[in-house]
């Protein structure tokens, strides 16, 4: 046999197995079609549309002003506040320790002490310091919790609000939320869209 | 700028760059240095002065702050309260080298303002922000205990 006509023959023979060896493959892949997805693996799924929102609420920049207890915290790694800053009975601090005695409505470029128009601490309700996404979530669309805001008054809140924005701007040598706050706000609206839903929680 | 706003019961104006720390505008355009800069940066009280009756940083209220509103400093703080704290700090002895005292005081003063029975707690969370380096803590405190027997409440 010639040297040509037996690497064609080779080669054939090689296609063939290729080719067939793929259909097998393809044809034993097990494949999920859409009617097979439960509904709550289904549920879950739109859970993730919350992670890149709880990434961005765990940043320390709002996660400071969130705490489960009477202590504000400070600065990236989280410190309870110089001081003995406490909460105080309407959430903006105790007497002589009020938080507009030292943060006014903009960053004091000179001092670097932060600030921002309504600067108060989150009501304990609003404590988020140590929850998981799926208690996070649960909390934030707690209108019992939040000060009755709905979900699109929580896009709102988070898109607008002044106190919230500093979060992106804190000046000083503070980091700033890493999400950029447009990206933040296409995510949450694409949670907000998708009714909201909260992770699973894990067992 | 012009800024005009209240000074210990006074009407005062003064030419002022808007950001200029409200303490800078007490000690330097209207000579009350009484108010003093501790560390410019809200961390040591010595500048605390009240802002409508609050007590607040003076190194970090700006002079555009205070228009309209009314400013109360160590030269002008008077009332029950205010002699209350003075003559227990007299009699209690409690200032060492003095330079901290004038914010001390006016701390004092809005504590004992807003709770005339303060607690050792509540005089723990008024009082942490103005700092002691000469350590007189526990006359400050007793001075308050002390000035609160003397007032109603």
């Amino acid at each position: 046999m010639p040297p040509f006509l037996s690497r064609m023959m080779l080669t054939a023979a090689v296609t063939f197995l290729a080719v067939g060896v793929a259909a097998f493959v393809s044809a034993n892949r097990p494949v999920v079609s859409q009617s097979l997805i439960t509904p709550a693996a289904a549920e879950a799924t739109k859970g993730d549309l919350f992670a890149p929102v709880a990434a961005v609420l765990n940043h320390p920049r709002c996660m400071n002003c969130h705490p489960r207890d009477d202590r504000p915290r400070q600065g990236d790694d989280r410190h309870q506040h110089l001081q003995n800053v406490v909460r105080g009975q309407d959430n903006l601090g105790f007497v002589n320790a009020r938080c507009t005695a030292c943060h006014r409505d903009e960053n004091n470029g000179y001092s670097g002490v932060p600030g921002a128009p309504n600067w108060h601490l989150a009501p304990l309700s609003m404590g988020w310091q140590g929850l998981g996404d799926a208690d996070l979530c649960a909390t934030l669309k707690d209108e019992s919790k939040n000060g009755g805001k709905n979900i699109a008054a929580l896009v709102a809140h988070m898109s607008n609000d002044k106190l919230v924005l500093w979060g992106w701007a804190p000046g000083g040598r503070r980091e700033p939320v890493s999400t950029p706050h447009p990206q933040f706000v296409t995510e949450l609206k694409a949670w907000a869209a998708a009714g909201a839903p909260c992770p699973v929680a894990a067992k | 700028m012009a800024i005009k706003f209240k000074v210990n019961g006074e009407q005062r104006s003064v030419a002022a760059e808007p950001e200029t720390p409200l303490l800078w505008v007490l000690r330097d355009e209207l000579k009350l240095t009484g108010t003093k800069f501790g560390c410019g940066a809200a961390l040591c009280g010595a500048c605390t002065v009240h802002l409508d009756g609050e007590a607040v940083r003076s190194c970090q209220i700006q002079a555009r702050d205070v228009e309209g509103r009314e400013v109360m400093t160590i030269e002008g703080v008077k009332g029950d309260v205010a002699a209350a704290v003075q003559a227990a700090w007299i009699r209690l002895d409690v200032v060492q080298c003095g330079y901290c005292q004038s914010g001390q005081v006016m701390a004092a003063v809005g504590l004992l303002s807003q709770i005339p029975k303060p607690t050792d707690d509540d005089i723990d969370k008024a009082m942490d922000g103005n700092i002691c380096r000469c350590n007189t803590y526990h006359r400050i405190r007793a001075a308050i205990h002390d000035a609160a027997k003397s007032l109603p409440g």
